[in-house]
């Protein structure tokens, strides 16, 4: 008996609608992320990431009425992401009934932001989401910097010392992606996973390179990740979620079925 | 049709709790409100909270929560605490240096601490995530939700209730803790029913179908 790790799947969303495809054979509107949400939650997700990657300002209020829309039909916990720059910003999502944010680049821009949210909304529902990348070479010590711009734009700081600045100034969890690894699907990078959830007090979500579900595993046994998010390996139903739970469980982790 | 007041003061997005309950039974009249006249004409009532208690006790004792939460729980309708609500309703919570609540349940809230462990593993705080809940006793509110089922938790300090007899549930991070408690028409859990997908819809339509006895 113990707290189960949790599989969050992300969605990536444009003006409303879900990116980078869904593939469901059953479902009505497999564009529709609310839809899709909806069956992630049947299949026994544990919560929900919509990673917001529209530009624009009409965009951003679709967004809010599919949270809207979102809050109203699914009852797991949403995190929403992307393009949270201002405590009005997160406001809107929270009301709009988001249960947490992510904030990612204005973490980088204006830590104090994180120290601000918090205070306002509380550790909570404040996501800090850190993109890393190894930057040492072979045979040097380890050490990971933080990116912006999609890992093109490195910021020169130190990873585990941010993680453990974020959570000082009050993020509530981290979300973590190495961005080494993203899309790659090799795996996540499960030392610096590990090297930060050792690091700081709060859950680690390990993401960036799922391919297959002893990934999942290793996320949670070496990488030591409270939280494993996956974008692909579920819209395009290689794997479902049953089945990831079904594989980490043999594997001993605890998991909610 | 029946109404439901979540009382709402300031702290947090209750959109959740209230679409929640409007989902598990349509047509059933919620009212977001810190309004003392709806809270009191409503036949139900459920007290919420998310955030630091001391700013949650201050905005109750401010607007007048605690006299509303006092005279529903007396009025014998139907009542929920729900998270801080839940802890609110304790004597004194350790969280913010100390702070005086509404003591409806004898007890305290008290603080994971930082050296939590479980099989010599450090475990994270807050305690956050999808826990096993044993059901302590029949209670109409755990109605069709198997005994052991998965809620929903955030929350960094917990409740140890001073009378045994009134814990109606108990989870485990480390160490053995308080998530539910019932006492008459009075019923308060840690977890969060509204973002616990089945079995916390079951909870909250149990809610809304119970008569406030035992």
């Amino acid at each position: 008996m113990a707290l189960a790790k949790r599989i969050i799947p992300c969605l990536d969303v444009e003006n409303g609608r879900v990116v980078k495809g869904v593939q469901f054979v059953d479902i009505r509107d497999a564009g529709d992320p609310v839809e899709v949400a909806k069956r992630y939650d049947e299949q026994g997700a544990d919560e929900i990431t919509f990673l917001d990657i529209t530009a624009t300002h009409e965009g951003r209020d679709t967004m809010v009425h599919t949270v809207e829309r979102m809050a109203s039909q699914v009852f797991i916990p949403l995190t929403v992401g992307g393009g949270i720059r201002t405590c009005d910003d997160i406001r809107t999502m929270l009301n709009a009934g988001a249960d947490k944010v992510s904030i990612n680049s204005a973490a980088v821009f204006n830590p104090e932001f994180v120290k601000e949210a918090a205070d306002r909304f509380g550790s909570q529902c404040i996501v800090v989401a850190i993109d890393a990348k190894k930057v040492s070479k072979a045979g040097e010590e380890n050490r990971w910097e933080i990116f912006t711009h999609g890992g093109r734009k490195s910021t020169g700081i130190d990873a585990i010392e941010w993680a453990q600045k974020m959570v000082a100034l009050g993020a509530g969890e981290i979300l973590l992606t190495s961005m080494d690894q993203d899309g790659v699907k090799n795996g996540y990078d499960l030392e610096v996973t590990r090297a930060i959830s050792e690091a700081v007090n709060v859950p680690i979500i390990a993401s960036g390179g799922v391919g297959n579900l002893d990934h999942l595993v290793e996320g949670c046994i070496e990488g030591k990740a409270d939280a494993v998010l996956a974008a692909s390996i579920f819209h395009f139903n290689e794997y479902s979620i049953p089945q990831a739970k079904a594989h980490m469980r043999e594997h001993g982790i605890e998991v909610r079925l | 049709m029946s109404s439901v007041a979540v009382i709402d003061y300031g702290m947090g997005n209750l959109h959740s709790v209230a679409k929640a309950l409007e989902f598990v039974e349509p047509g059933v009249e919620v009212r977001v409100t810190a309004d003392p006249a709806l809270v009191a004409s409503a036949d139900r009532v459920i007290l919420p909270g998310v955030g630091a208690i001391r700013d949650c006790v201050a905005e109750m004792l401010r607007l007048g929560v605690d006299k509303e939460v006092t005279d529903a729980i007396e009025s014998g309708k139907p009542f929920l605490g729900i998270c801080v609500g839940m802890q609110a309703l304790m004597q004194h919570s350790e969280e913010n240096g100390g702070v005086e609540c509404l003591s409806h349940f004898d007890g305290h809230v008290k603080y994971f601490g930082d050296d939590l462990k479980e099989n010599g593993e450090r475990l994270k705080v807050p305690h956050m995530g999808w826990n096993e809940v044993t059901q302590l006793g029949d209670h109409p509110l755990w109605a069709d939700i198997p005994d052991g089922s998965r809620f929903y938790f955030v929350h960094s300090y917990y409740v140890e209730a001073k009378n045994r007899d009134l814990v109606a549930g108990r989870c485990h991070y480390g160490k053995a803790f308080d998530v539910a408690l019932a006492r008459d028409n009075a019923f308060a859990v840690q977890f969060h029913p509204e973002k616990s997908s089945k079995a916390g819809l079951q909870l909250l339509k149990n809610f809304l179908n119970w008569d406030g006895k035992i």
